[in-house]
């Protein structure tokens, strides 16, 4: 028999969630624990043979879960770490990165986790709650800011105020996404918010930051979820069929919200033509999206900057119901960020339901003939956005 | 030289900056009622927030003093906020500025009717003294 050599092709095999939306029997650690336990029984591999651990970190901090500490608490033997996080995009330059380690042999099956116990230790104050004690001095860049009381939802506010004005974007047009999305929602028995809602339910929502109503901005939950990459060889005999990263990249404009150099568009402009060369596909190849719903401008900006829309184009296109269930571009099949799980970095769940889609296991909110799925993550205050292209199919 | 209002006299409650090596300058002319961004002597390019290099050519950088006038680039009204004593203020306006001279910097718009906020709106500074070495750059409707 002629010797062939392995099949390095990165795939993504096992995945996992930890419980959610409110898990008060669960600190972040176990969070990260439980997905992990998950994601390895899912596929079948064993523990031993994971050699590369990623993790972001999550509420935790330093010495609590982040890389090192947790790699050390689920003592895995790696020779390949890594603790990129670029905020709830992380999750998606950890699948480029992973892409390249695992294709170049750096490692040969690696996890990547994340975990936070947000809602049950903090509450909802995430969003429009401040860090910083009255009349402390604060460092660094956050330094310009953090004097005038500006939230994480004003932050966002600001980008839809700038995308309605030159655009003429409306408040009905953004809460279409957030129908959409709910719509999905109400088929998952975890999401924490399941009853279908309209428009106008949307935009008679309480103001949080104008425009962005209430039910514009995503939840708060507790949650974690894990997931397992390896090569196509070693996929060959694991449980769940594999799931192909074909195309992954990542790009950065800015970090603060001070420094946005354009409040109607993202980095996925730069990184989503990376991605689809690498896949060598289009958007009409694409089948379903996972967007980081942190709210539903993030959406809007995702859906533009990533080029399947022209820009300026985004609101009209929603309000025809593409993104909706049945439509061109089905988003968030698994309720999203608004209406099922959002603990604090949502973008491990972009690639956990679309592996799930792909692998044809969505149940009830599965995409009709699912073979190709974009995740796209957005980090900070849409500052950092990863893309993943994910197939059913090897590429060719 | 061009030197702006500058309140003085209320006790400053919310959080502060933190004055270092690179922007003490800044903080200080804005409490003595001057806004200053950087200018790049090697390659013309201006920035804000202060930095300890041009991030355009990597060069030093130096102050350039600015009019004080703008526009809103975007805005938003904070109508929740969990913090004191942010909670107490609302609701509230920040803005995003276009300064004349060319960056963008953020601030407040504390005074008036916050649903009189409009982008492009022209806008001029003033400052809230904060601490003896800080001043705070806030907005409010240009009134020429």
């Amino acid at each position: 028999m002629p010797s062939r050599a392995p099949d390095r092709t990165p795939v993504i095999v096992g995945i996992g969630v930890s419980d959610y939306p409110k898990a008060p029997h669960l600190d972040g650690v176990q969070h990260h624990v439980l997905a992990a336990q998950r994601a390895i029984a899912d596929c079948g591999i064993a523990k031993a043979e994971i050699d590369g651990y990623v993790n972001a970190g999550g509420g935790g901090g330093m010495m609590v879960d982040d890389a090192v500490t947790m790699a050390e608490y689920l003592r895995i033997s790696h020779r390949y770490i890594d603790g990129t996080m670029t905020g709830g995009s992380s999750f998606e330059f950890h699948v480029q990165h992973l892409a390249s380690a695992i294709r170049d042999g750096a490692c040969d099956t690696a996890l990547v986790t994340y975990g936070s116990d947000q809602l049950s230790r903090m509450g909802r104050r995430l969003g429009t709650g401040g860090f910083q004690r009255a009349g402390q001095r604060v460092a660094g860049p956050v330094q310009y800011e953090v004097p005038y009381g500006n939230s994480l939802v004003g932050s966002y506010a600001m980008h839809a105020q700038r995308h309605m004005y030159e655009f003429g974007t409306t408040s009905e047009q953004l809460a279409e996404i957030a129908v959409g999305v709910r719509e999905y929602a109400s088929l998952n028995p975890n999401a924490i918010y399941r009853e279908p809602i309209t428009v106008d339910d949307v935009v008679s929502s309480r103001m949080v930051a104008d425009p962005l109503h209430k039910l514009d901005c995503c939840a708060i939950t507790d949650g974690g979820g894990a997931f397992i990459m390896t090569t196509a060889e070693r996929a060959r005999d694991l449980a769940q069929p594999p799931v192909y990263v074909l195309g992954a990249a990542g790009a950065q404009t800015h970090w603060n919200v001070s420094q946005q150099p354009d409040f109607t568009s993202s980095a996925g402009s730069q990184a989503a033509p990376i991605a689809f060369g690498q896949a060598g596909l289009t958007h009409d190849d694409v089948d379903m999206l996972m967007f980081y719903d942190s709210f539903t401008i993030t959406c809007l900006i995702l859906l533009e900057s990533l080029g399947f829309v022209p820009k300026g184009e985004g609101g009209p296109f929603v309000a025809e119901g593409n993104l909706k269930r049945g439509g061109q571009w089905p988003l968030n099949t698994d309720g999203g960020g608004l209406s099922s799980c959002h603990p604090g970095m949502r973008g491990i769940f972009l690639i956990i339901e679309a592996a799930r889609q792909l692998r044809g296991q969505g149940g009830e909110a599965q995409v009709p003939d699912c073979s190709v799925a974009l995740a796209a993550g957005s980090g900070g205050w849409l500052s950092c956005i990863g893309v993943a292209i994910l197939g059913k199919d090897a590429p060719s | 030289m061009t030197t702006h209002e500058v309140q003085t006299g209320e006790e400053w409650t919310k959080p502060l900056p933190k004055p270092d090596f690179v922007n003490a300058e800044y903080w200080q002319a804005a409490a003595d009622g001057r806004l200053l961004i950087q200018e790049c002597p090697s390659c013309g390019h201006r920035q804000w927030y202060p930095r300890a290099l041009c991030t355009a050519c990597a060069a030093d950088t130096e102050w350039l003093e600015c009019s004080g006038r703008g526009t809103v680039h975007t805005f938003t009204v904070i109508r929740q906020f969990g913090m004191k004593p942010f909670r107490d203020a609302l609701p509230y306006v920040i803005a995003m500025i276009d300064l004349e001279e060319g960056p963008r910097i953020m601030g407040d718009i504390p005074d008036g009717d916050v649903d009189a906020v409009t982008i492009g709106m022209p806008v001029e500074v003033f400052f809230t003294k904060a601490a003896d070495d800080i001043g705070i750059p806030r907005w409010r409707p240009a009134t020429e």
